[in-house]
C-alpha cells in the first residue's frame, strides 16, 4: 500500500476561481530542489497565498480561517497543466487538500494526483459553481467514493464518475507496481516477440 | 480491417495486455532521466528493494539544474551539483548510460534524445518533463510522466494507462517566409487555448507540417503540452528518415533499411478519423509573441495588448487583467516598442542548430542594445560544437551575447538562472507563467529571430525593423 485509502472526505471547500493554474503557481521548481517532501505546505499556491514581501494575502480564500486547511479545492478549468512535477501534487497534500474539483485538469496532474491518493473530480463549470455557492460560507462539502456521489450541504446529492480501475486503486490503496508485477510474464513474452518484429527497436 | 489513425498503430504496437474499459498496459521503448526527477525515481527503485527492467533502455543526462554559466562544472550552482551526484551514482549502480557534463550527448533530454537518434519513429518514450512531447516530431508516441509513473516504468518497462482521445490539426498552405514553427505554435494555442487538447494526443499534419523541417517539427510538437495535450506527432517521412540516418543510437547499414520500410508504414491509413479535427491556414500566420501569463495569450506583432475592458466574459476579464497587472503592461498599446531587459534564446522549444543560426542571422554585424542582457544557450554539447564550428559563438560573442554551456537554464529556473523580479524577457522558451523565470519575472516568448531582434532594439520589434528586410 502505497498512501490511505480515500473512500469518504468531508470538509470546508473553498473556491479558486481561475482557469488554467499551472504546476509552477501551485508550487515553484525552486521549493521542490531546496526542500524534502513534507516541507513543501507553506509554499502551495505561493505567488496567490502571499505578497511579494512574505506576508499573506488575507483577501485571498485559502487565507479565510474557515478554509485553512480544506480538504477540497474546487476551481476552473485545466487545473494543473504544464510541468509534469509530482511536487504539485504533494504540496496541495501537504496543504491538507484530498479532492479536488474542476471542469477539466491537466492530463499529467490528474493521473499524479491517484498516484498519491488524491481524488480529482470533473464537473461541468456550472456544477462546480453552484457546489461553491453551496459551501462559500464554509459549509462542509462531503464526497462518498464508494457511490460516487458528491454531499453538498442542503442539496441534492451529485453523481460523478471515475475511472473502475482507478477508483479502485484509491479505494484500496493499491500499490500499481505490484500489481503490473504480476503480469511480467507477459511483458517479457511482448518483449521477445517485438525484438523479433522491431529489431531496430532495441539498442545494440 | 478499421482505418488507424498514426496513433492508433503506435498505442496498438504497445499494448502488452487490455486491462478494459479502454486501459492497457502500454510496454516502454525508451526511458529518459534528468538531473531533477531522475535521482528520486532510481532512489525510490532502490529502497523498495526492485530493480531496473531493462536498463539498457533507459538513458540519463543533467539539464535542469546545471549551471549554464561558461566554464561551469557540476558544482558551479551547488544544489544542481547534488543532484548530479546522484544522477550519476545512481545511474553507474543501476546500469544506465549517462551522457555527462562535457561529453557528446549531454544536452537538454528533449534535444539530445532526437540528436542522439535514441529517440525512433513509432517507438514509446517518456520522461519525467512535460516537454517529453517534443519527441512526437519524430513520430514517436512521447509524453510526460511524474515520478510514481517513472518508478512504475523503471520496475516493470510499462505503464499502466487510459488511451487518450485525439486532436488532429491540420495546417494547410504554407508558412511565410521569416515566419518560423514557433510562430505557428504560439498562433494556434492562440487560437484554440491552452485547454483545447486536454485528454488528446495531437497529430499534426497537411502541407505546412510535410514543409517543416525536423528540428521544426520538434518546436512545433514541444508546444503541444502547451495546448493541454500529453503528446503530440507528426507522421514520419523521407525527412524524418534522412534525418536520422548515422545517428549514434539510430540502427546502421541494412537495419536502418529494414527500419525505414517499418516507419512507412507508421503515417495513418486513408480515411481514418480522430475525435477531432480543427484546421490552421498556416499561411496567414504572422509572427507572433505572447503579452500576458499564458500560452494563449498571444499577439501578431503588428498587433496591440488586449483591453480587458471590452472583454463579456467575467473570469476571462479578470484573468486578462490580472496578467497585464503582472506583466506591467498598459492594454491598448501596440506590443512593438514594449522594452526589454533580458533575452533568453534556448529552451527545448528554439535551442537547436537551426534556432541558433536564425538567431544568428539577425544578429551578424549588430550590438545588443545598451541595457540589455542577452544570454545563447546552446541545447546540446553536440549543439554547441556544432555552432563553434560555424563562428556563431564569436558571432554572438561580438555582438554582447552571452555564450553559454548547454542546459535548462533559465527557462526552467531551477539553477540560480533567474530572471529578476519585475524585469522583462523576451524569451524563446515555451512558458510564461507567473513566475516561471523567476520570481516576479514577465516573459514574453517568441522565436529565436524574434528573440534575437529585440535583443538589438532593446524592444519588441518586428525582425525586418532590425534586418530592413521585407516580413
Amino acid at each position: 500500500m502505497r498512501f490511505d485509502p480515500l473512500i469518504t472526505v468531508m470538509g470546508a471547500a473553498p473556491w479558486l476561481p481561475q482557469a488554467n493554474v499551472d504546476t509552477d503557481v501551485i508550487i515553484r521548481i525552486e521549493r521542490l530542489t531546496s526542500l524534502p517532501r513534507g516541507e513543501l505546505g507553506p509554499y502551495g499556491l505561493e505567488s496567490l497565498r502571499y505578497h511579494e514581501d512574505g506576508s499573506e494575502d488575507p483577501g485571498f480564500v485559502l487565507n479565510q480561517p474557515m478554509f485553512r486547511g480544506a480538504p477540497f479545492l474546487l476551481t476552473g478549468e485545466n487545473f494543473g497543466c504544464g510541468s509534469s512535477r509530482e511536487g504539485a501534487v504533494w504540496a496541495l497534500q501537504e496543504m491538507g487538500v484530498r479532492c479536488v474539483i474542476a471542469p477539466s485538469f491537466g492530463d499529467i496532474f490528474f493521473s499524479n494526483c491517484f498516484q498519491n491518493g488524491i481524488l480529482p473530480i470533473c464537473l461541468p463549470a456550472r456544477a462546480v459553481e453552484s457546489v461553491a455557492r453551496a459551501c462559500a460560507g464554509g459549509a462542509p462539502l462531503g464526497v462518498d467514493l464508494a457511490q460516487q456521489l458528491l454531499l453538498p450541504p442542503d442539496r441534492e446529492a451529485l453523481p460523478f464518475t471515475v475511472d473502475p480501475l482507478r477508483r479502485e486503486a484509491l479505494l484500496n490503496g493499491l500499490d500499481d507496481i505490484g500489481l503490473t508485477l504480476k503480469d511480467d510474464a507477459l511483458v517479457r513474452a511482448w518483449q521477445e516477440r517485438d525484438r523479433k518484429a522491431r529489431p531496430w527497436a532495441w539498442p545494440a | 480491417m478499421k482505418a488507424r489513425t498514426l496513433f492508433d498503430k503506435l498505442w496498438d504496437t504497445h499494448v502488452v495486455r487490455d486491462l478494459g474499459d479502454g486501459w492497457a498496459l502500454l510496454h516502454i521503448d525508451r526511458h529518459l532521466l534528468h538531473d531533477l526527477s531522475g535521482p528520486p525515481a532510481l532512489a525510490d527503485i532502490a529502497q523498495r528493494g526492485l530493480a531496473l527492467h531493462d536498463p539498457q533502455l533507459v538513458f540519463s543526462t543533467p539539464d535542469h539544474a546545471v549551471s549554464s554559466r561558461p566554464g561551469r562544472v557540476a558544482t558551479t550552482f551547488a544544489l544542481g551539483g547534488r543532484l548530479h551526484v546522484a544522477l550519476k551514482e545512481r545511474s553507474a549502480q543501476m546500469g544506465v548510460r549517462m551522457f555527462d557534463l562535457g561529453q557528446v550527448g549531454q544536452g537538454i533530454v528533449h534535444v539530445m534524445g532526437p540528436e542522439l537518434g535514441l529517440v525512433l519513429p513509432g517507438l514509446t518514450v517518456i520522461c519525467g518533463d512535460s516537454h517529453t512531447c517534443t519527441n512526437g516530431g519524430l513520430g514517436a508516441l512521447a509524453f510526460g510522466v511524474g515520478s510514481s509513473e517513472s518508478t512504475h516504468a523503471l520496475a516493470t518497462q510499462t505503464l499502466r494507462m487510459k488511451k487518450p482521445g485525439e486532436l488532429r490539426i491540420r495546417c494547410e498552405g504554407r508558412l511565410a517566409p521569416g515566419v518560423s514553427a514557433k510562430d505557428l505554435a504560439l498562433h494556434i494555442i492562440g487560437r484554440l487555448g491552452v485547454a483545447a487538447g486536454v485528454g488528446s494526443v495531437i497529430e499534426f499534419c497537411g502541407p505546412a507540417i510535410e514543409a517543416l523541417d525536423i528540428e521544426e517539427r520538434l518546436t512545433l510538437c514541444n508546444l503541444a503540452v502547451e495546448l493541454g495535450a500529453r503528446a503530440g506527432l507528426v507522421a514520419p517521412d523521407e525527412r524524418t528518415f534522412a534525418y536520422l540516418r548515422g545517428r549514434p543510437y539510430a540502427p546502421a547499414g541494412e537495419a536502418f533499411d529494414r527500419a525505414v520500410a517499418s516507419w512507412r508504414t507508421l503515417a495513418g491509413d486513408p480515411g481514418a478519423c480522430a475525435d477531432r479535427e480543427e484546421r490552421i491556414d498556416a499561411g496567414a500566420v504572422r509572427p507572433t509573441v505572447t503579452w500576458g501569463t499564458s500560452p494563449e495569450h498571444v499577439v501578431t506583432i503588428d498587433g496591440r495588448i488586449p483591453e480587458p475592458q471590452h472583454i463579456a466574459d467575467g473570469a476571462r476579464r479578470e484573468a486578462y487583467t490580472a496578467a497585464l497587472s503582472y506583466m506591467g503592461l498598459e492594454p491598448g498599446q501596440p506590443i512593438v516598442g514594449t522594452p526589454v531587459d533580458w533575452v533568453f534564446i534556448g529552451s527545448c522549444a528554439n535551442s537547436r542548430i537551426s534556432d541558433l543560426r536564425k538567431a544568428a542571422d539577425v544578429v551578424r554585424g549588430r550590438r545588443v542594445a545598451a541595457g540589455v542582457t542577452a544570454w545563447v544557450v546552446p541545447g546540446s554539447e553536440s549543439v554547441k560544437r556544432a555552432a563553434e564550428a560555424e563562428g556563431l559563438d564569436a558571432l554572438f560573442l561580438a555582438a554582447g551575447f552571452e555564450w553559454r554551456e548547454p542546459g535548462c537554464s533559465m527557462c526552467v529556473a531551477a539553477n540560480g538562472e533567474q530572471v529578476p523580479p519585475r524585469k522583462r524577457a523576451l524569451s524563446t522558451s515555451n512558458r510564461n507563467f507567473v513566475g516561471r523565470q523567476g520570481p516576479g519575472a514577465r516573459t514574453h516568448l517568441a522565436s529565436p529571430a524574434m528573440a534575437a531582434a529585440a535583443a538589438i532594439a532593446g524592444a519588441i520589434v518586428d525582425v525586418s525593423d532590425v534586418t530592413g528586410a521585407p516580413a
